[in-house]
Protein backbone atom coordinates (compact mmCIF):
# COMPACT_ATOMS: atom_id res chain seq x y z
CA UNK A 1 0.00 0.00 0.00
CA UNK A 2 2.62 2.39 1.38
CA UNK A 3 3.83 2.18 -2.58
CA UNK A 4 1.10 2.97 -4.36
CA UNK A 5 -0.05 5.88 -1.89
CA UNK A 6 3.55 7.46 -2.75
CA UNK A 7 3.47 6.39 -6.64
CA UNK A 8 2.43 9.61 -8.36
CA UNK A 9 0.09 7.53 -10.22
CA UNK A 10 -2.44 7.87 -7.56
CA UNK A 11 -5.86 9.46 -8.80
CA UNK A 12 -7.70 10.67 -5.69
CA UNK A 13 -10.50 11.99 -7.84
CA UNK A 14 -11.57 8.82 -9.34
CA UNK A 15 -10.55 6.21 -6.73
CA UNK A 16 -11.10 6.35 -2.91
CA UNK A 17 -8.59 4.79 -0.35
CA UNK A 18 -10.64 2.33 0.98
CA UNK A 19 -11.71 1.48 -2.42
CA UNK A 20 -7.80 1.07 -3.51
CA UNK A 21 -6.97 -0.91 -0.41
CA UNK A 22 -9.71 -3.34 -1.16
CA UNK A 23 -9.00 -4.02 -4.10
CA UNK A 24 -4.87 -4.51 -3.42
CA UNK A 25 -6.03 -6.76 -0.77
CA UNK A 26 -8.43 -9.23 -2.71
CA UNK A 27 -5.68 -9.41 -5.68
CA UNK A 28 -2.65 -9.84 -3.14
CA UNK A 29 -4.72 -12.47 -1.12
CA UNK A 30 -5.45 -14.71 -4.23
CA UNK A 31 -1.85 -13.88 -5.78
CA UNK A 32 -0.07 -15.02 -2.73
CA UNK A 33 -2.15 -18.35 -2.59
CA UNK A 34 -1.26 -18.99 -6.12
CA UNK A 35 2.28 -18.14 -5.70
CA UNK A 36 2.81 -20.47 -2.71
CA UNK A 37 0.91 -23.36 -4.56
CA UNK A 38 2.73 -23.98 -7.46
CA UNK A 39 6.22 -24.35 -8.47
CA UNK A 40 6.58 -22.83 -12.76
CA UNK A 41 3.13 -21.44 -12.69
CA UNK A 42 1.14 -21.34 -15.85
CA UNK A 43 -1.05 -18.60 -16.19
CA UNK A 44 -3.42 -20.14 -18.59
CA UNK A 45 -4.29 -23.11 -15.65
CA UNK A 46 -7.71 -22.88 -13.74
CA UNK A 47 -5.84 -21.95 -10.61
CA UNK A 48 -4.83 -19.15 -11.90
CA UNK A 49 -8.52 -18.03 -13.24
CA UNK A 50 -9.34 -16.42 -9.84
CA UNK A 51 -6.13 -14.02 -9.95
CA UNK A 52 -6.93 -13.01 -13.66
CA UNK A 53 -10.56 -12.69 -13.25
CA UNK A 54 -9.62 -10.48 -10.53
CA UNK A 55 -7.33 -8.55 -12.26
CA UNK A 56 -9.69 -7.83 -15.14
CA UNK A 57 -12.80 -6.67 -13.20
CA UNK A 58 -9.65 -3.82 -11.42
CA UNK A 59 -8.47 -3.35 -15.57
CA UNK A 60 -12.30 -2.94 -16.96
CA UNK A 61 -13.48 -0.89 -13.98
CA UNK A 62 -10.69 1.32 -13.95
CA UNK A 63 -10.73 1.81 -18.39
CA UNK A 64 -14.61 2.53 -17.83
CA UNK A 65 -13.64 4.92 -14.85
CA UNK A 66 -11.30 6.91 -17.06
CA UNK A 67 -7.77 6.05 -15.90
CA UNK A 68 -5.20 5.88 -18.08
CA UNK A 69 -3.44 3.16 -19.04
CA UNK A 70 0.10 3.90 -17.31
CA UNK A 71 -2.19 4.39 -14.13
CA UNK A 72 -3.46 0.89 -14.19
CA UNK A 73 -0.62 -0.54 -15.19
CA UNK A 74 1.43 1.35 -12.57
CA UNK A 75 -1.30 -0.25 -10.01
CA UNK A 76 0.81 -3.92 -10.80
CA UNK A 77 3.95 -2.63 -11.04
CA UNK A 78 3.48 -1.03 -7.63
CA UNK A 79 2.94 -4.59 -6.42
CA UNK A 80 5.90 -6.25 -8.30
CA UNK A 81 8.12 -3.90 -6.26
CA UNK A 82 6.37 -4.45 -2.72
CA UNK A 83 6.49 -8.53 -3.57
CA UNK A 84 10.26 -8.30 -4.84
CA UNK A 85 11.53 -6.13 -1.92
CA UNK A 86 9.46 -8.41 0.23
CA UNK A 87 11.54 -11.77 -1.28
CA UNK A 88 14.89 -9.82 -0.79
CA UNK A 89 14.11 -9.37 2.92
CA UNK A 90 13.13 -13.03 3.05
CA UNK A 91 15.89 -14.25 1.38
CA UNK A 92 18.84 -12.26 1.95
CA UNK A 93 21.67 -14.92 2.71
CA UNK A 94 21.14 -17.01 -0.36
CA UNK A 95 21.91 -14.49 -3.83
CA UNK A 96 21.74 -17.36 -6.42
CA UNK A 97 18.29 -18.43 -4.63
CA UNK A 98 17.21 -14.93 -4.59
CA UNK A 99 17.45 -14.09 -8.18
CA UNK A 100 15.63 -17.58 -9.66
CA UNK A 101 12.81 -16.34 -7.67
CA UNK A 102 12.94 -12.79 -8.52
CA UNK A 103 12.95 -13.78 -11.49
CA UNK A 104 9.98 -16.27 -11.85
CA UNK A 105 8.19 -13.14 -9.63
CA UNK A 106 9.34 -11.32 -12.53
CA UNK A 107 8.02 -13.55 -14.75
CA UNK A 108 4.64 -13.71 -13.65
CA UNK A 109 4.10 -9.95 -12.69
CA UNK A 110 4.88 -9.14 -16.39
CA UNK A 111 2.46 -11.92 -17.69
CA UNK A 112 -0.11 -10.54 -15.37
CA UNK A 113 0.68 -7.00 -16.94
CA UNK A 114 0.58 -7.70 -20.12
CA UNK A 115 -3.25 -9.60 -19.65
CA UNK A 116 -4.21 -5.99 -17.28
CA UNK A 117 -3.15 -4.06 -20.81
CA UNK A 118 -4.91 -6.46 -22.98
CA UNK A 119 -8.31 -5.70 -20.79
CA UNK A 120 -8.00 -2.78 -20.21
CA UNK A 121 -7.85 -1.80 -23.73
CA UNK A 122 -10.97 -3.74 -24.77
CA UNK A 123 -12.56 -2.10 -21.91
CA UNK A 124 -12.41 0.97 -23.66
CA UNK A 125 -12.85 -0.08 -27.04
CA UNK A 126 -16.51 -1.33 -25.46
CA UNK A 127 -16.85 2.73 -24.49
CA UNK A 128 -15.96 3.48 -28.58
CA UNK A 129 -18.44 1.44 -29.59
CA UNK A 130 -21.25 2.26 -27.32
CA UNK A 131 -20.24 6.33 -28.48
CA UNK A 132 -20.58 5.20 -31.72
CA UNK A 133 -24.09 3.90 -32.14
CA UNK A 134 -25.27 6.89 -30.09
CA UNK A 135 -23.76 9.17 -32.18
CA UNK A 136 -25.15 7.46 -35.25
CA UNK A 137 -28.54 7.47 -33.74
CA UNK A 138 -28.42 11.14 -32.73
CA UNK A 139 -27.38 12.31 -36.60
CA UNK A 140 -29.64 11.29 -38.98
CA UNK A 141 -33.10 12.49 -37.50
CA UNK A 142 -36.12 12.92 -39.45
CA UNK A 143 -38.45 15.86 -39.58
CA UNK A 144 -41.79 16.15 -41.11
CA UNK A 145 -41.50 19.45 -42.26
CA UNK A 146 -45.15 19.28 -44.05
CA UNK A 147 -48.21 16.57 -44.65
CA UNK A 148 -46.73 14.30 -47.01
CA UNK A 149 -43.28 16.06 -46.74
CA UNK A 150 -40.20 14.63 -44.74
CA UNK A 151 -36.96 16.49 -44.55
CA UNK A 152 -33.04 14.81 -43.29
CA UNK A 153 -30.78 17.25 -42.60
CA UNK A 154 -27.37 14.71 -42.25
CA UNK A 155 -24.40 16.53 -40.51
CA UNK A 156 -21.00 15.58 -40.25
CA UNK A 157 -19.12 12.85 -42.95
CA UNK A 158 -20.63 10.88 -45.14
CA UNK A 159 -19.57 7.40 -45.33
CA UNK A 160 -20.36 4.34 -47.33
CA UNK A 161 -21.89 2.61 -44.49
CA UNK A 162 -23.63 5.89 -43.05
CA UNK A 163 -25.08 6.54 -46.20
CA UNK A 164 -26.58 3.03 -46.31
CA UNK A 165 -28.32 3.61 -42.90
CA UNK A 166 -29.52 6.70 -44.01
CA UNK A 167 -31.22 5.66 -47.12
CA UNK A 168 -32.71 2.51 -45.19
CA UNK A 169 -33.92 5.28 -43.18
CA UNK A 170 -35.47 7.16 -45.38
CA UNK A 171 -37.05 4.47 -47.40
CA UNK A 172 -38.80 3.45 -43.76
CA UNK A 173 -39.83 6.74 -42.78
CA UNK A 174 -41.67 7.34 -46.53
CA UNK A 175 -43.49 4.31 -45.85
CA UNK A 176 -44.28 4.86 -42.07
CA UNK A 177 -45.46 8.17 -42.45
CA UNK A 178 -47.02 7.58 -45.87
CA UNK A 179 -44.98 10.99 -47.00
CA UNK A 180 -44.56 11.74 -51.10
CA UNK A 181 -41.61 14.13 -50.77
CA UNK A 182 -38.33 13.30 -49.18
CA UNK A 183 -35.87 16.25 -48.95
CA UNK A 184 -31.63 14.96 -47.87
CA UNK A 185 -30.20 18.06 -46.96
CA UNK A 186 -26.49 17.47 -47.22
CA UNK A 187 -25.62 21.39 -46.44
CA UNK A 188 -23.90 19.99 -43.19
CA UNK A 189 -21.99 17.55 -45.96
CA UNK A 190 -18.10 18.45 -46.24
CA UNK A 191 -17.49 16.09 -49.08
CA UNK A 192 -18.67 13.31 -50.99
CA UNK A 193 -16.66 10.68 -52.43
CA UNK A 194 -18.08 8.47 -55.73
CA UNK A 195 -19.09 5.47 -53.43
CA UNK A 196 -21.11 8.10 -51.88
CA UNK A 197 -22.96 9.55 -54.61
CA UNK A 198 -23.70 6.33 -55.91
CA UNK A 199 -25.37 5.35 -52.71
CA UNK A 200 -27.04 8.77 -52.95
CA UNK A 201 -28.66 8.13 -56.47
CA UNK A 202 -29.96 4.57 -55.41
CA UNK A 203 -31.45 6.22 -52.27
CA UNK A 204 -33.31 8.41 -54.84
CA UNK A 205 -34.24 5.50 -57.48
CA UNK A 206 -35.39 3.45 -54.51
CA UNK A 207 -37.42 6.14 -53.33
CA UNK A 208 -38.90 6.59 -57.25
CA UNK A 209 -39.31 3.02 -57.48
CA UNK A 210 -41.45 2.87 -54.16
CA UNK A 211 -43.61 5.86 -55.90
CA UNK A 212 -42.43 8.68 -53.73
CA UNK A 213 -40.05 11.70 -55.23
CA UNK A 214 -36.52 11.91 -53.49
CA UNK A 215 -35.42 15.56 -53.61
CA UNK A 216 -31.19 16.28 -52.85
CA UNK A 217 -30.66 19.80 -51.18
CA UNK A 218 -27.75 21.57 -49.77
CA UNK A 219 -24.75 20.64 -52.22
CA UNK A 220 -21.75 22.24 -51.56
CA UNK A 221 -20.19 24.03 -54.63
CA UNK A 222 -17.22 22.21 -53.78
CA UNK A 223 -19.04 18.64 -54.00
CA UNK A 224 -20.27 20.20 -57.17
CA UNK A 225 -16.81 20.12 -58.58
CA UNK A 226 -15.93 16.78 -57.03
CA UNK A 227 -19.35 15.32 -58.75
CA UNK A 228 -18.42 16.62 -61.80
CA UNK A 229 -14.82 15.75 -61.96
CA UNK A 230 -15.59 12.60 -61.19
CA UNK A 231 -17.59 11.79 -63.80
CA UNK A 232 -21.11 11.34 -61.82
CA UNK A 233 -24.27 11.80 -63.57
CA UNK A 234 -26.51 13.27 -61.54
CA UNK A 235 -29.14 14.86 -64.18
CA UNK A 236 -31.88 12.24 -63.70
CA UNK A 237 -31.71 13.49 -59.98
CA UNK A 238 -33.46 16.39 -58.58
CA UNK A 239 -31.17 18.64 -56.54
CA UNK A 240 -31.74 22.41 -55.01
CA UNK A 241 -29.42 24.71 -53.49
CA UNK A 242 -31.17 24.78 -50.49
CA UNK A 243 -33.62 23.20 -47.87
CA UNK A 244 -36.28 26.42 -48.78
CA UNK A 245 -35.54 25.70 -52.43
CA UNK A 246 -36.36 22.10 -52.50
CA UNK A 247 -39.67 22.78 -50.27
CA UNK A 248 -40.76 25.55 -52.02
CA UNK A 249 -40.11 22.81 -55.29
CA UNK A 250 -42.12 20.29 -53.66
CA UNK A 251 -45.17 22.36 -52.90
CA UNK A 252 -45.36 23.57 -56.71
CA UNK A 253 -44.86 19.61 -57.32
CA UNK A 254 -48.02 19.26 -54.41
CA UNK A 255 -50.26 21.30 -56.39
CA UNK A 256 -50.31 23.47 -52.96
CA UNK A 257 -49.67 27.26 -52.77
CA UNK A 258 -48.38 29.41 -50.16
CA UNK A 259 -50.60 32.75 -50.48
CA UNK A 260 -50.29 36.11 -48.23
CA UNK A 261 -53.32 35.93 -46.24
CA UNK A 262 -55.84 38.42 -47.40
CA UNK A 263 -57.15 41.17 -44.65
CA UNK A 264 -60.60 42.41 -45.58
CA UNK A 265 -61.39 45.81 -44.32
CA UNK A 266 -64.88 46.53 -42.53
CA UNK A 267 -65.99 49.51 -42.89
CA UNK B 1 -53.90 -24.88 -56.96
CA UNK B 2 -53.99 -21.42 -55.47
CA UNK B 3 -55.81 -18.42 -57.52
CA UNK B 4 -54.99 -14.92 -56.57
CA UNK B 5 -58.30 -13.11 -56.00
CA UNK B 6 -59.15 -10.20 -58.34
CA UNK B 7 -61.68 -7.63 -56.88
CA UNK B 8 -62.94 -4.83 -59.00
CA UNK B 9 -62.95 -0.92 -57.77
CA UNK B 10 -65.26 0.62 -60.42
CA UNK B 11 -63.18 1.13 -63.57
CA UNK B 12 -60.17 -0.69 -61.55
CA UNK B 13 -59.22 -4.06 -61.11
CA UNK B 14 -56.96 -4.40 -57.55
CA UNK B 15 -54.76 -7.62 -57.29
CA UNK B 16 -53.23 -8.47 -53.87
CA UNK B 17 -50.34 -10.73 -53.70
CA UNK B 18 -49.84 -12.29 -50.69
CA UNK B 19 -48.00 -15.48 -51.59
CA UNK B 20 -44.65 -16.54 -53.10
CA UNK B 21 -45.84 -16.50 -56.98
CA UNK B 22 -44.34 -19.75 -58.51
CA UNK B 23 -44.26 -20.36 -62.12
CA UNK B 24 -48.18 -21.76 -63.02
CA UNK B 25 -49.88 -19.42 -60.30
CA UNK B 26 -47.92 -16.71 -62.43
CA UNK B 27 -48.70 -17.64 -65.55
CA UNK B 28 -52.88 -17.76 -64.40
CA UNK B 29 -52.28 -14.62 -62.83
CA UNK B 30 -51.25 -13.35 -66.08
CA UNK B 31 -54.16 -15.05 -68.01
CA UNK B 32 -56.94 -14.11 -65.64
CA UNK B 33 -55.87 -10.25 -65.17
CA UNK B 34 -56.16 -9.95 -68.93
CA UNK B 35 -59.20 -11.87 -69.32
CA UNK B 36 -60.72 -9.90 -66.85
CA UNK B 37 -59.71 -6.44 -67.82
CA UNK B 38 -61.14 -7.62 -71.09
CA UNK B 39 -64.37 -9.09 -69.60
CA UNK B 40 -64.96 -5.81 -67.55
CA UNK B 41 -63.22 -2.87 -69.80
CA UNK B 42 -61.06 -1.96 -67.01
CA UNK B 43 -59.12 1.18 -66.97
CA UNK B 44 -56.55 0.59 -64.23
CA UNK B 45 -54.84 -2.18 -62.43
CA UNK B 46 -53.40 -2.40 -59.40
CA UNK B 47 -51.16 -4.69 -57.93
CA UNK B 48 -50.54 -4.50 -54.44
CA UNK B 49 -47.30 -6.27 -53.27
CA UNK B 50 -47.17 -4.74 -49.95
CA UNK B 51 -47.13 -8.48 -48.03
CA UNK B 52 -44.51 -9.21 -50.61
CA UNK B 53 -40.72 -9.13 -49.01
CA UNK B 54 -38.61 -10.96 -51.99
CA UNK B 55 -39.17 -9.68 -55.54
CA UNK B 56 -36.69 -11.12 -57.48
CA UNK B 57 -36.36 -10.94 -61.60
CA UNK B 58 -38.91 -13.39 -61.90
CA UNK B 59 -41.34 -11.16 -60.09
CA UNK B 60 -39.91 -8.33 -61.63
CA UNK B 61 -41.02 -9.84 -65.41
CA UNK B 62 -44.44 -11.11 -64.23
CA UNK B 63 -44.68 -7.34 -63.27
CA UNK B 64 -43.60 -5.99 -66.50
CA UNK B 65 -45.53 -8.64 -68.58
CA UNK B 66 -48.69 -7.93 -66.82
CA UNK B 67 -48.52 -4.13 -67.24
CA UNK B 68 -47.23 -4.74 -70.74
CA UNK B 69 -50.63 -6.62 -71.66
CA UNK B 70 -53.11 -4.73 -69.78
CA UNK B 71 -51.62 -1.14 -71.94
CA UNK B 72 -52.25 -3.25 -74.89
CA UNK B 73 -56.06 -3.36 -73.89
CA UNK B 74 -56.18 -0.07 -72.82
CA UNK B 75 -55.85 -0.16 -69.06
CA UNK B 76 -52.63 1.90 -66.87
CA UNK B 77 -50.11 -0.59 -64.29
CA UNK B 78 -49.61 0.90 -60.69
CA UNK B 79 -47.86 -1.18 -58.61
CA UNK B 80 -48.48 -0.05 -54.82
CA UNK B 81 -46.88 -0.46 -51.45
CA UNK B 82 -43.12 -1.99 -52.21
CA UNK B 83 -41.23 -2.35 -49.14
CA UNK B 84 -38.02 -0.32 -48.82
CA UNK B 85 -35.71 -3.23 -48.81
CA UNK B 86 -37.56 -4.64 -51.74
CA UNK B 87 -36.71 -1.11 -53.31
CA UNK B 88 -33.37 -1.13 -52.45
CA UNK B 89 -32.30 -4.96 -53.75
CA UNK B 90 -34.27 -4.54 -57.35
CA UNK B 91 -32.26 -1.39 -57.94
CA UNK B 92 -29.41 -3.05 -57.17
CA UNK B 93 -30.45 -6.01 -59.21
CA UNK B 94 -30.42 -3.91 -62.28
CA UNK B 95 -34.32 -4.50 -62.86
CA UNK B 96 -35.85 -1.88 -64.96
CA UNK B 97 -39.18 -2.28 -64.05
CA UNK B 98 -40.05 -0.63 -67.50
CA UNK B 99 -43.66 1.05 -67.91
CA UNK B 100 -45.59 0.27 -64.42
CA UNK B 101 -46.11 3.20 -62.51
CA UNK B 102 -45.66 2.95 -58.99
CA UNK B 103 -47.56 4.34 -55.66
CA UNK B 104 -46.81 4.34 -52.18
CA UNK B 105 -50.23 2.86 -51.28
CA UNK B 106 -53.65 1.88 -53.50
CA UNK B 107 -55.02 5.18 -52.17
CA UNK B 108 -52.73 6.80 -53.81
CA UNK B 109 -52.16 4.43 -56.16
CA UNK B 110 -56.25 4.87 -57.18
CA UNK B 111 -55.78 9.02 -57.09
CA UNK B 112 -52.87 8.24 -59.77
CA UNK B 113 -54.72 5.85 -62.23
CA UNK B 114 -57.62 8.67 -61.76
CA UNK B 115 -55.84 11.14 -63.23
CA UNK B 116 -54.25 9.40 -65.95
CA UNK B 117 -57.43 8.26 -66.89
CA UNK B 118 -59.02 12.08 -67.31
CA UNK B 119 -55.97 13.17 -69.19
CA UNK B 120 -56.70 10.35 -71.75
CA UNK B 121 -60.60 11.25 -71.99
CA UNK B 122 -59.38 14.66 -72.36
CA UNK B 123 -57.68 13.33 -75.45
CA UNK B 124 -60.59 11.38 -76.77
CA UNK B 125 -62.45 14.63 -76.53
CA UNK B 126 -60.17 17.29 -78.35
CA UNK B 127 -59.72 14.06 -81.24
CA UNK B 128 -63.64 14.40 -81.40
CA UNK B 129 -63.45 18.19 -81.63
CA UNK B 130 -60.94 17.79 -84.26
CA UNK B 131 -62.35 15.69 -86.44
CA UNK B 132 -65.58 17.64 -86.60
CA UNK B 133 -63.67 20.87 -88.26
CA UNK B 134 -62.84 18.21 -90.57
CA UNK B 135 -66.36 17.19 -91.80
CA UNK B 136 -66.65 21.02 -92.23
CA UNK C 1 -9.58 -16.84 -42.61
CA UNK C 2 -13.37 -17.84 -42.61
CA UNK C 3 -14.48 -20.97 -41.07
CA UNK C 4 -17.50 -22.64 -40.91
CA UNK C 5 -19.73 -23.04 -38.36
CA UNK C 6 -22.81 -25.07 -39.10
CA UNK C 7 -23.37 -27.00 -42.59
CA UNK C 8 -26.43 -27.99 -43.99
CA UNK C 9 -27.93 -29.37 -46.92
CA UNK C 10 -31.28 -28.62 -48.78
CA UNK C 11 -32.24 -30.99 -52.17
CA UNK C 12 -33.50 -28.78 -54.65
CA UNK C 13 -36.02 -30.64 -57.42
CA UNK C 14 -38.82 -28.91 -57.74
CA UNK C 15 -40.84 -25.55 -57.04
CA UNK C 16 -42.01 -26.83 -53.82
CA UNK C 17 -38.04 -26.98 -52.48
CA UNK C 18 -37.39 -23.66 -53.24
CA UNK C 19 -39.92 -22.41 -50.98
CA UNK C 20 -38.42 -24.39 -48.85
CA UNK C 21 -34.87 -23.21 -49.09
CA UNK C 22 -35.78 -19.56 -49.42
CA UNK C 23 -37.35 -19.87 -45.63
CA UNK C 24 -34.64 -21.99 -44.32
CA UNK C 25 -32.12 -19.37 -45.68
CA UNK C 26 -33.93 -16.35 -43.87
CA UNK C 27 -34.16 -18.53 -40.26
CA UNK C 28 -30.82 -18.69 -40.56
CA UNK C 29 -29.93 -15.16 -41.48
CA UNK C 30 -32.47 -13.72 -38.78
CA UNK C 31 -30.60 -15.98 -36.21
CA UNK C 32 -27.11 -14.60 -37.01
CA UNK C 33 -29.13 -11.58 -36.77
CA UNK C 34 -28.71 -10.31 -40.18
CA UNK C 35 -30.15 -6.85 -41.02
CA UNK C 36 -33.73 -6.95 -43.06
CA UNK C 37 -31.88 -5.32 -46.19
CA UNK C 38 -29.27 -7.80 -46.24
CA UNK C 39 -31.57 -10.46 -45.53
CA UNK C 40 -33.37 -9.41 -48.70
CA UNK C 41 -30.33 -9.47 -50.95
CA UNK C 42 -29.29 -12.49 -49.80
CA UNK C 43 -32.91 -14.28 -50.58
CA UNK C 44 -33.23 -12.44 -53.55
CA UNK C 45 -30.20 -13.53 -54.40
CA UNK C 46 -30.83 -17.42 -53.58
CA UNK C 47 -33.93 -17.32 -55.22
CA UNK C 48 -32.15 -16.14 -58.69
CA UNK C 49 -29.78 -19.29 -58.36
CA UNK C 50 -31.94 -21.56 -57.54
CA UNK C 51 -34.63 -21.04 -60.04
CA UNK C 52 -31.29 -21.15 -62.63
CA UNK C 53 -30.81 -24.62 -61.37
CA UNK C 54 -34.38 -25.61 -62.01
CA UNK C 55 -34.94 -23.84 -64.96
CA UNK C 56 -31.42 -24.99 -66.53
CA UNK C 57 -30.35 -28.21 -64.64
CA UNK C 58 -33.57 -29.95 -63.44
CA UNK C 59 -32.53 -28.83 -60.05
CA UNK C 60 -29.71 -29.26 -57.77
CA UNK C 61 -28.36 -29.06 -54.32
CA UNK C 62 -27.76 -26.22 -52.10
CA UNK C 63 -25.42 -26.27 -49.40
CA UNK C 64 -26.13 -23.64 -46.77
CA UNK C 65 -23.36 -22.62 -43.83
CA UNK C 66 -22.97 -20.32 -41.10
CA UNK C 67 -19.36 -19.12 -41.62
CA UNK C 68 -17.31 -16.52 -38.93
CA UNK C 69 -14.49 -14.12 -39.90
CA UNK C 70 -13.14 -13.55 -36.41
CA UNK C 71 -16.47 -11.13 -35.08
CA UNK C 72 -18.69 -11.21 -37.81
CA UNK C 73 -21.31 -14.12 -38.68
CA UNK C 74 -22.35 -14.46 -42.53
CA UNK C 75 -24.19 -17.26 -44.26
CA UNK C 76 -22.74 -19.08 -47.56
CA UNK C 77 -24.30 -20.75 -50.15
CA UNK C 78 -23.18 -22.99 -52.50
CA UNK C 79 -25.30 -23.99 -55.49
CA UNK C 80 -24.24 -27.39 -57.24
CA UNK C 81 -25.79 -28.45 -60.14
CA UNK C 82 -25.55 -31.45 -62.55
CA UNK C 83 -26.32 -29.57 -65.75
CA UNK C 84 -25.30 -28.24 -68.78
CA UNK C 85 -22.89 -26.10 -67.94
CA UNK C 86 -22.12 -22.75 -68.74
CA UNK C 87 -19.86 -22.15 -72.07
CA UNK C 88 -18.55 -18.60 -71.40
CA UNK C 89 -18.75 -17.69 -68.06
CA UNK C 90 -17.51 -14.02 -68.99
CA UNK C 91 -20.45 -13.67 -70.85
CA UNK C 92 -23.01 -14.48 -68.51
CA UNK C 93 -21.45 -12.48 -65.86
CA UNK C 94 -22.04 -9.24 -68.01
CA UNK C 95 -24.66 -7.02 -67.70
CA UNK C 96 -27.61 -7.75 -70.72
CA UNK C 97 -26.45 -11.12 -71.13
CA UNK C 98 -29.60 -13.42 -71.89
CA UNK C 99 -29.89 -17.29 -73.18
CA UNK C 100 -33.74 -17.63 -72.66
CA UNK C 101 -36.68 -14.92 -72.20
CA UNK C 102 -35.26 -11.91 -71.04
CA UNK C 103 -32.64 -11.57 -68.05
CA UNK C 104 -31.23 -14.86 -68.76
CA UNK C 105 -29.57 -15.78 -65.75
CA UNK C 106 -29.02 -12.64 -63.14
CA UNK C 107 -25.85 -13.34 -62.79
CA UNK C 108 -24.05 -9.86 -63.01
CA UNK C 109 -27.08 -8.81 -60.49
CA UNK C 110 -26.88 -11.53 -58.02
CA UNK C 111 -23.25 -10.67 -57.62
CA UNK C 112 -24.26 -7.27 -56.61
CA UNK C 113 -26.53 -8.40 -53.75
CA UNK C 114 -23.74 -10.42 -52.09
CA UNK C 115 -20.22 -9.65 -50.36
CA UNK C 116 -18.51 -12.69 -52.27
CA UNK C 117 -19.35 -14.77 -55.63
CA UNK C 118 -17.68 -17.49 -57.13
CA UNK C 119 -18.84 -19.78 -59.94
CA UNK C 120 -17.09 -22.46 -61.60
CA UNK C 121 -18.51 -24.71 -64.28
CA UNK C 122 -18.00 -27.15 -66.92
CA UNK C 123 -19.81 -27.61 -70.01
CA UNK C 124 -21.25 -30.92 -69.89
CA UNK C 125 -20.74 -31.55 -66.20
CA UNK C 126 -22.38 -28.82 -63.97
CA UNK C 127 -22.16 -25.74 -62.31
CA UNK C 128 -21.00 -24.66 -58.77
CA UNK C 129 -22.02 -21.13 -57.21
CA UNK C 130 -21.15 -20.02 -54.11
CA UNK C 131 -22.41 -16.68 -52.18
CA UNK C 132 -21.67 -14.95 -48.66
CA UNK C 133 -23.50 -12.68 -47.57
CA UNK C 134 -21.56 -11.21 -43.43
CA UNK C 135 -24.41 -10.27 -41.07
CA UNK C 136 -23.69 -6.40 -41.53
CA UNK C 137 -21.79 -4.83 -44.00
Amino acid sequence: MKNQLADEGLREDLISNEDLRSQSEELITALVGNLSSSESPDLDSDEWSPVIEILGGIAITRARQGFSPRETGNFLFSLKEALLVVLQQEISNDPQTLFNESLKINRIMDNLSVITFETFIKGREEVILRQTDEIAEISTPVIRLWDGILALPIIGTLDSARTQVVMENLLQEIVATGSSIAILDISGVPAVDSLVAQHLMKTVSATRLMGAECIISGIRPEIAQTVVHLGIDLSNIITKSTLASALAYSFKIMKLEVRKANTLQKI
Amino acid sequence: MDKIPILRMGPFLLVTIQVDLYDRLALSLEADLVQTVNKTNAKGVLIDISAVSIVDSFMGRIIGNIAGMCKILDAETVVVGMQPAVAITLIELGLPLKGVHTALDVEKGMTMLKSMIDLSEDDDDQEAIEDDHIIE
Amino acid sequence: MTISLSKDSVQVVKEQDAVFLKNRVKEIAVKIKMGLVNQTRLITAASELVRNMLRYANGGLCVIEVVSSGRINGVRLTFIDKGPGIPDIGQAMRDGFSTGRSLGLGLPGTKRLVNEFDIKSKVGEGTTVTILKWANG
